[in-house]
């Protein structure tokens, strides 16, 4: 019974639930025994309260007695990333900077959650400050991919992906910054959807570079992230970069729209570097939509190339301000062997934040620096408006794109010791968060050797709907959501 | 050899919003430590700056009342820094694009005498922009305490040009910003509360030069005097430095103002890369015309254009619109006034002398050009009793001769404590000059022109003001409550007759 509840898609358990025919207690309890089971291997959870999230759920089945359930997520066990504020509970960002911090206050995301009816649970690990595509830079130590133990779940939402691939979750939340819901989604074989920027709002969300940030699902159908996305999108006072617009209900537009699409495949996404095995997945998920009916164009967006240097500018610029809050004052750790307040803030810093952290804070202090900001920072401004506008020109000719979600499939944990071959792990992903566009990326098979691979669909701003539409035109005709790692 | 000073003066000024600048607590002062926080001003984990509109919507009408150029577009920019009493490590502030450009703050400096008008300047503004003020240290034996009350209230810079000479010019900017600031109800201004802050940056050089000195610049005058009196101070120091054959380095100074002297803080080696770039948590705001169009139609005439005014209107002196001006209620309140009474200066005249001296500030000028200008306690008109129209009434009881001029001093007293008409107490206290039977006054005034042929003479030959010589036995005979003016008339129809 356990194992047929953890994973199954929201949308059927919500039918069950309003049939009575199973409570939201009794799938919490799966949850959690499954989490029990599992978590000391896969180790997705920073932290987790048991007795929380079934009071939780005890009141989601109160509801559903006295007739007012609120929707298809009330009572329906969802994950968030340590990087979004629950009142009341850790918030650690896998940094040891917060390793006591206790968030009192909820994001609006977590409101928004609660306002569903949603049964928060646990805390999912994360590379520190969402800083890396692999969750190995965490204080907490790295999370494994449910399919393979000594392989990485992706970053820097690994925990999220990984504790919903494990069946810890119903869904989870994580952040997208250069990736980080993406590329973990492709590692882990489920649905992973990156929002327009501004359309979920960030406050509540730890900020590691506030004009690429986005909230958004992870699911085991497209479906299911349709129902999640219609729960947290929309314009929050709170948020200034939150955008005002109607939100449309994702799950009804997703029956209502129908293909064919004009979709484009950019050629810079297809070249050296990417694993053979993805190409071929991802040319048969081509195929399938010309099979579909659909109109295939090859489209170019040439200065993709500029993108990872265009991303390390303005993201570590961004985040060595954001960062700067973190100096053992107010809260968060504080260093014992200070002599004075200079020396608290040096000392305070060097021990809370992890080496990738205190790399990013270093080179966005530089590039910001007096006499280098306008040819780095103001440089990589102008090349992001160049990069934003070859995927308009591109949405001129067609609907959507569809590429790799990763040029790899999952590494071996510790095996890029490098950063900067990290940092090419998010090649297809960080053009869509310069742009501020929605990607989401879908399972689309495997490797021989059984890791899960993912394809990224891009979508035009603001225009979820139709992205999510063309993804589940996709998941409808395979079956690779339905098989689940052993462990 | 001579030298001249050159001051440029950066004034930071708090702004008055019931809420903080980018989040929804209240701004005040005098709370209890760290209670008007939330988790944005606190800079928790997660948290996001949204703009107060009122905080634009006053630093935009500070720009018109000042003839600033105000931006079409409102960016935020984040100063970057490490300080405790910054909650975030960086300020949001503007950079590159103030929201006011230009302007500039008219001042006047001292007459040659008090009652005479002095010199009118106009000092050039290079700009004013919004950012949030900081919390407050408060540093104990062993420890530091920060109490973030004051974090995040809004606080515009106002930056002038080096365009000031002397102390004195500094003096009369500082005052006449500040009166403009209150004027338009953006704050207000006390310099105790530090919603008012003041850094001057000084140099020296030969007359005649062009070229500008090294600056040194002078903070924590926490008065308009020692702002002042600090000015003068390092005018001298530096003076002094450049004579024993010294050089002026760049620098930061801290005035005393208790001891009147001043010592280093940091030199120009030390100072900060504030690595400005655009705030991405916050959109810029469009100003556009009718946003504009409608703060302009809030703004209030400013001081000296008021005082232009009621000299030029209603005649009045210098010395009564130096001190009516200043204080926008107290002006407004004359206005109403001299309108009701149809006589202004003589309303102008019971506002300054008796009405000042009743609320306890007799004397004490509001003008820019008084010294006490500051710490003059604001009359509170609000609860004062006498209205505008008591003091026009009295002013006709006293026109038409019902009453004396020493009754009416006594009415005035007796209308502070009570609220009463001056009919009313006239009536009640027997202050009006008696309802003489025309009659016996005129039989009196035969008596006293009689009495007196050599002050008739002198009349008759053109003295007009012999004819006063004649009132005193009149009023005698009347035991003082007769009404001079019907006396004045019967007396001249009389002499004119006969």
């Amino acid at each position: 019974m356990s194992s047929d509840l953890i994973f199954q898609p929201i949308a059927q358990l919500a039918v069950a639930l309003d049939a009575k025919k199973i409570s939201s207690v009794e799938l919490t309890r799966a949850v959690i025994a499954r989490t029990r089971a599992v978590d000391t291997r896969v180790r997705a959870f920073n932290s987790f309260d048991e007795a929380d999230a079934l009071a939780q759920a005890a009141a989601s089945d109160a509801r559903r007695a006295a007739g007012q359930a609120r929707g298809p997520l009330d009572g329906i066990p969802i994950g968030l990333k340590d990087v979004i504020a629950v009142d009341g509970q850790p918030l650690t960002a896998s940094s040891k900077m917060l390793a006591n911090f206790v968030s009192p206050y909820d994001a609006t995301v977590t409101t928004k959650l609660k306002n569903a009816g949603a049964v928060l649970w646990g805390r999912l690990n994360l590379d520190e400050f969402a800083m890396g595509s692999s969750t190995e830079n965490s204080a907490n130590g790295p999370t494994s991919n449910p399919w393979d133990l000594t392989r990485v779940p992706g970053g820097s939402s690994g925990g999220s992906a990984a504790a919903l691939a494990a069946g810890e979750a119903i869904a989870t939340l994580g952040s997208d910054t250069g990736g980080s819901i993406r590329q973990p989604a492709a590692f882990c074989g489920v649905v992973g959807l990156k929002p327009t920027y501004g359309l979920v709002s960030r406050y509540g969300l730890i900020a590691f570079a506030s004009s690429l940030d986005q909230i958004g699902p992870f699911a085991r159908t497209v479906e299911d992230a349709a129902i999640v996305l219609g729960a947290i999108a929309g314009h929050d006072e709170r948020d200034s970069t939150s955008f005002k617009t109607d939100i449309p209900d994702y799950r009804a537009e997703l029956a209502a729209r129908r293909g064919p699409w004009k979709l484009g495949i950019p050629k810079e996404y297809f070249g050296e570097g990417l694993d053979p095995e993805i190409g071929a997945a991802v040319e048969q998920a081509i195929a399938f939509y010309k099979k579909q009916g659909c109109e295939i164009r090859e489209v170019s967006l040439p200065h993709t190339r500029y993108c990872l240097d265009t991303y390390y500018v303005i993201a570590t610029a961004e985040a060595s301000s954001n960062l700067a809050r973190y100096d053992g004052i107010r809260y968060g750790h504080r260093s014992k062997h200070a002599t004075d307040i200079v020396d608290l803030y040096f000392q305070s810093r060097a021990e809370g934040f992890g080496a990738e952290v205190k790399r990013r804070i270093i080179l966005g202090t530089y590039v910001l620096s007096s006499g280098y900001y306008d040819a780095y920072y103001l440089r990589a401004q102008k090349v992001r408006t160049l990069i934003r506008q070859d995927f308009l020109n591109a949405f001129r000719e067609v609907d959507a794109l569809l590429t790799p979600t990763s040029p790899m499939p999952a590494f071996k944990i510790g095996e890029k010791a490098d950063p900067l071959a990290l940092y090419l792990c998010d090649i297809y992903t960080i053009g869509v968060n310069l742009a501020g566009l929605p990607g989401i990326s879908v399972p689309c098979g495997f490797t021989q050797s059984g890791l899960p691979i993912g394809a990224q669909i891009i979508g035009q701003p603001f225009q979820e709907s139709s992205l999510l539409a063309i993804a589940r035109a996709y998941e409808q005709a395979h079956e690779w959501n339905t098989r689940h790692p052993i462990l | 050899m001579n030298y001249e000073a050159v001051i440029g003066l950066e004034v930071h000024v708090q702004v008055k919003t019931r809420s903080k600048i980018f989040t929804r607590v209240a701004a005040g002062y005098g709370h209890e430590p760290n209670t008007l926080t939330d988790p944005v001003v606190l800079a928790l984990p997660g948290t996001l700056p949204v703009m107060n509109k009122a905080a634009l919507d006053a630093i935009i009408k500070a720009g018109l009342l000042l003839g600033c150029d105000i931006a079409p577009v409102c960016k935020w920019d984040r100063k970057n820094y490490f300080y405790p009493d910054s909650p975030k490590n960086y300020q949001i502030s503007q950079y590159d694009q103030p929201i006011c450009l230009g302007g500039a703050v008219e001042i006047e400096l001292p007459g040659s005498a008090r009652n005479v008008m002095g010199e009118h300047k106009k000092i050039p503004l290079t700009r004013i922009h919004l950012e949030e003020d900081v919390g407050k240290l408060n540093h104990g034996t062993s420890d530091s305490l920060v109490d973030y009350n004051r974090a995040g209230t809004p606080l515009m810079e106002i930056v002038s040009d080096p365009a000031m000479h002397t102390a004195d010019e500094a003096y009369a900017y500082l005052t006449s910003l500040r009166a403009t600031m209150i004027y338009g109800g953006i704050s207000d201004c006390d310099m105790e509360k530090g919603q008012l802050r003041c850094d001057a940056n000084i140099s020296i050089r030969p007359v005649g030069e062009t070229k500008l000195g090294v600056k040194v610049e002078l903070k924590n005058l926490n008065s308009i005097s020692f702002v002042r009196d600090g000015i003068a101070h390092e005018i001298k120091r530096q003076i002094a430095v450049l004579e024993r054959g010294g050089i002026i380095v760049q620098e930061t100074r801290d005035y005393d103002g208790m001891t009147g002297t001043s010592q280093s803080l940091r030199s120009k080696e030390m100072a900060h890369d504030y690595r400005y770039f655009p705030d991405p948590d916050l959109m810029p705001v469009k100003v556009d015309d009718a946003w504009k169009q409608r703060l302009a139609a809030e703004c209030p005439e400013l001081p000296f254009d008021k005082q232009r005014r009621f000299i030029a209107d209603y005649q009045l002196p210098y010395t009564l619109t130096s001190v009516l001006v200043w204080d926008r209620a107290l002006a407004d309140y004359f206005e109403e006034a001299a309108k009701l009474s149809g006589k202004p200066q003589a309303a102008g005249n019971w506002i300054v002398n008796d009405l000042l001296r009743e609320l306890g500030n007799v004397g004490r000028g509001l003008s820019p050009t008084s010294s006490d200008a500051v710490s003059g306690v604001k009359p509170d008109l609000q609860t004062c009793r006498i209205r505008p129209a008591h003091i026009a009434a009295l002013v006709k009881l006293v026109d038409s001769g019902a009453v004396l001029t020493n009754a009416a001093k006594e009415i005035f007293v007796e209308m502070f404590a009570t609220g009463e008409t001056p009919e009313v107490i006239a009536d009640r206290k027997g202050l009006k000059a008696a309802p003489t039977d025309s009659n016996e006054l005129e039989q009196w005034c035969r008596d006293s022109i009689a009495a007196n042929a050599k002050a008739l003479a002198e009349f008759k030959a053109g003295k007009d003001s012999a004819i006063n010589a004649f009132k005193g036995p009149v009023m005698k005979a009347a035991k003082g409550k007769a009404n001079p003016k019907l006396v004045d008339e019967t007396l001249r129809r009389l002499l004119a007759t006969g």
